[in-house]
């Protein structure tokens, strides 16, 4: 599918769509949306990328394998279950929150930061799967 | 304290990233973390002398009454002392076994993983923690256990004693929820507190007595679950010594002692700790008469001196208590030093045979300086700390609360093979001459040979200066198992009497024995044919057989074929839940609760329905997906029109991805075959129809049925007052239910990293297994 026109529209894509998950995710808290639902679109976008360009330069692009976003997402997902307990000596999980209104985000807490690390494990798992998968002999 | 514990943990996480540091020439350096933790705990002697006990606590799962509490008395320091103290030893002396081995930092991060859960487990306070940190100890053990994993005995040890030790893990488990339930709270302090009559009289008491024992028989290897620990002597030394002597098979013996306030004192937990240690000192200790291999010896004197401990700690007097005490600290500091020599002594010669080593005493003379004195004291000869330890032993086991004279008889046989055991290990490899073969056996670096050499002489500065421990270790411990502390006094000189008798002629019998019978490869061959009577092959026929009927099971259910298991998950959900649904369905459906059917859902049903047939009657793969993900876009569409916005996104974009992995894996596959027949054909059309009209009927019977918003009620309440959040979808994902979003993301990626393994991983041929 290495059409020129797909190509040059993905070229394009991927910033936008990586920016429009970045944006589901952090409006999730207020309005449908989600960590979940936007790792979902960034692991499209980078899928889409590599449909129109090859995976090489995907990978090229990425710098790094994908597989790294798993343990990084769910170590920024645990610790945040942790802060309480060490910031607060609340039990696991129990949210914190800064209190003030930040601009663009709303209120930001503990929970925002397990928001993110569900971001990251998505896209690590469903860019290691399908990259795994399509390179698989 | 909290720091304490999982410093080790901490440590393991660093090894991550810093193991090539770890593992080259500073691999030394990781024995400053036991040696912190040793002097740490070394500070808190004068408190726990004075009879103070060191709380800690943390909320962990405060709703169900599981909280992080660490208690610090006379027995748990004890316990971390060996933990940490041997420890520093142990990793000090892995740097020079195991210098520049590829896995080196693997091992360390292993060894430390399961030094902070030993830890962990002796100053839980908490038993569901307790039971955590003693399945920890579990795994990293079957780790260690398994280091060396290319060789398949090593693998099967590992399995073997993981097996076991996690069954008892399942015991203890089910042993602190009953004990839970009948005392109502899991904090042992608490349980203490509580009038003894009410856990004893209870009509659970003998369920939890058994479930405990289950746990602590099988960790601390006692008959019949022994025969996990000799086969562990697969694992490196430091791992034996570790371990298996000094460490992890006392977590038994330490249950035991822990419990013994709160459940002890009743006929059924005296005479059954009796017995099984009764039974386990003597059947060992006979066992390791037919040994050829050093740690085959080691290990069956090491299971043997864990039946004396559980013997002692079953007769219940104080006395007997102050004998388990002072055992541990001999048993811990002899078997630690000769594992450690047995170590040095395999590892410059290249063999543990001790009918081919002699004479070592000319090539290895500090090494044998050292595992001579711990054969001395092994045996019970003045002036170590040994001879204590068998003199109260003795001193106990002649005021036993039940048929003495038999227990005592027992006891002087048992320690009259020990003797002969730690004269074999101790003292045989270096007498007599040395053979040409092991001419070139060179000394080892100090890191190796100081470890044992400082064992050993604290073995004798014990002996001679008891004093040193009397009040600082055995009377705290003998005060926590409930004890009188007055009437303790250890001196190496008791008087002329009966005991004294006894020790003199354990030693003679002993010494002659050991003159007599020498270790050969004919009696371990006549042992050998017994084997097929013993718990170990039984177990192993037992194992044989469950392979057997799962490997059926599993060609019969789970063979492979993706269409297989669908046909039969759908076939039994059709069955019973058409099975209750049968004469219960009401199904009164009143058309006038429904709303219109709008045109735009018309239209989606009728691209649904029109995508249904085309991916039933489709001879192509590829067009069969692309119509699925248009049934599934459709059903994307449908919760939009039912304001479920959330699911939508999610669902669409799954859908995406799943069309996409689709693709991926079809275009590997073979062309498409004619897999079904046509009465396959028909068979799966029924059960379709079946399964599609259960579940229509199921929704609607759902519709008439009156709706609970209870709970939607309190999301929607209180996500904005709780979580500051309006989405109360992502809410729940992010914070009420956070836990789960953890689990799950925490089995997504083991799925990615199953499939990654699958798909990526070749191992070098090197690696593979020959």
């Amino acid at each position: 599918m290495k059409t020129i026109i797909l190509r040059t529209a993905s070229n394009y894509l991927l910033p936008v769509l990586l920016m429009f998950s970045i944006f589901i995710l952090l409006r999730g808290h207020y309005l449908p949306g989600g960590g979940f639902v936007g790792g979902l679109v960034a692991a499209i976008a980078f899928v889409l990328h590599s449909f129109a360009n090859g995976l090489k330069n995907t990978k090229a692009l990425l710098k790094f394998h994908p597989g790294f976003l798993m343990p990084a997402g769910l170590a920024l997902s645990f610790f945040s279950g942790l802060s309480p307990m060490l910031f607060a000596g609340d039990p696991f999980m129990t949210g914190l929150w800064y209190h003030g209104h930040v601009p663009v985000l709303g209120s930001v807490g503990s929970a925002l930061f397990f928001d993110i690390g569900v971001y990251l494990v998505v896209v690590g798992v469903t860019l290691t799967i399908i990259f795994t998968i399509s390179e698989a002999p | 304290m909290l720091l304490a514990i999982f410093l080790g943990f901490l440590f393991a996480l660093l090894l991550v990233f810093a193991g090539k540091f770890f593992k080259g020439k500073f691999a030394v350096l990781s024995s400053l973390i036991p040696l912190g933790l040793f002097v740490y705990f070394l500070q808190f002697i004068p408190e726990v002398m004075h009879g103070d006990v060191v709380k800690e606590s943390y909320n962990w799962v405060p709703s169900f009454g599981v909280n992080l509490g660490f208690t610090l008395d006379g027995l748990s320091l004890l316990f971390c002392l060996m933990i940490t103290g041997i420890g520093t030893l142990v990793f000090a002396y892995t740097s020079a076994y195991l210098h520049h081995h590829k896995y080196l930092d693997r091992f360390y991060a292993y060894l430390s993983v399961f030094m902070a859960a030993m830890l962990g487990l002796v100053l839980s306070d908490n038993v569901i923690s307790l039971f955590t940190f003693w399945e920890l100890t579990s795994i990293s053990s079957f780790f260690l256990i398994g280091f060396n994993n290319t060789q398949e005995a090593s693998r099967k040890s590992a399995l073997t004693a993981l097996g076991i030790t996690g069954l008892g893990g399942m015991f203890l488990l089910a042993g602190v929820i009953v004990l839970g339930n009948i005392t109502g709270t899991y904090s042992i302090a608490e349980m203490l507190n509580m009038a003894p009559e009410l856990i004893k009289g209870h009509e659970y008491y003998s369920i939890a007595v058994i479930l405990l024992f289950g746990a602590a028989f099988t960790k601390s290897a006692q008959f019949p679950f022994h025969f996990w620990l000799p086969g562990a002597m697969k694992a490196p030394t430091p791992v034996s010594t570790y371990l298996h002597s000094a460490t992890m098979v006392k977590a038994g013996i330490y249950l035991v002692m822990r419990f013994t306030p709160v459940l002890g004192g009743e006929e059924i937990w005296n005479t059954t700790l009796i017995i099984v240690g009764g039974v386990t000192m003597l059947y060992s200790a006979i066992h390791s008469l037919f040994r050829t291999d050093l740690k085959g010896v080691l290990a069956y004197s090491t299971i043997s001196a864990l039946g004396i401990l559980m013997f002692l700690i079953g007769m219940g007097t104080t006395e007997s208590f102050t004998a388990a005490a002072v055992f541990i600290i001999v048993h811990a500091l002899y078997k630690a030093t000769l594992f450690l020599t047995t170590g040095i002594i395999d590892h410059q010669t290249g063999t543990r045979d001790v009918t081919v080593l002699s004479g070592l005493r000319k090539v290895l003379m500090p090494v044998g300086i050292a595992a001579i004195i711990a054969a001395i004291s092994s045996a019970g000869i003045p002036p170590t700390i040994g001879f204590l330890g068998k003199e109260l032993t003795y001193e106990a086991t002649m005021h036993a609360p039940i048929i003495a004279t038999l227990l005592i008889v027992g006891i002087v046989i048992t320690k009259m093979l020990l003797l002969w055991a730690g004269f074999v290990a101790g003292i045989k490899p270096f007498q007599g001459s040395l053979p040409d073969s092991l001419k070139d056996t060179k000394m080892p670096g100090p890191l190796m040979w100081v470890p044992p050499i400082i064992l050993a002489v604290l073995s004798l500065v014990f002996g001679v200066m008891p004093f040193i421990i009397e009040g600082s270790l055995i009377k705290p411990v003998v005060s926590a198992l409930g004890g009188e502390t007055g009437e303790i006094h250890l001196a190496l000189w008791h008087g002329f009497n009966t005991v004294f008798v006894l020790s003199l002629v354990t030693i003679t019998v002993g010494t002659i024995l050991y003159f007599v019978i020498k270790p050969s490869k004919k009696l371990e061959m006549m042992i050998g044919k017994l084997e097929v009577a013993s718990p170990k092959s039984l177990m192993e026929k037992f194992n044989i057989g469950f392979t057997q009927v799962s490997s059926f099971w599993t060609r019969v259910f789970q063979n492979g074929y993706l269409r297989n298991y669908v046909f039969i998950i759908i076939f039994f959900l059709v069955g019973m839940v058409g099975y209750t649904m049968v004469g219960s369905t009401k199904f009164n459906l009143d058309p006038a609760i429904l709303s219109n059917i709008s045109f735009y859902e018309l239209v989606v049903s009728i691209i649904m329905c029109i995508a249904i047939l085309f991916t039933v009657f489709t001879s192509s793969r590829l067009s069969a997906v692309v119509a699925m993900g248009v049934v599934g876009l459709t059903i994307c569409l449908v919760f939009v029109f039912y304001s479920a916005p959330d699911l939508a996104m999610t669902q669409f974009s799954i859908d995406t991805l799943t069309v996409i992995l689709f693709v991926l894996v079809l275009y590997r596959l073979p062309r498409y075959l004619k897999i079904q027949d046509h009465k396959m054909r028909i068979r799966d059309g029924i059960l379709s129809l079946l399964f599609g009209g259960m579940i229509a009927v199921l929704a609607l019977e759902v519709l008439s049925e009156p709706v609970n918003t209870e709970i939607g009620d309190f999301y929607a309440k209180n996500s904005y007052i709780m979580a500051h959040g309006k989405n109360v979808v992502n809410v729940i994902l992010v914070d009420f239910r956070g836990a789960d979003t953890m689990i799950e993301i925490s089995v997504l990626t083991i799925a990615a990293i199953g499939v990654f393994g699958l798909l990526k991983l070749r191992l070098k041929r090197t690696d593979r297994v020959q």
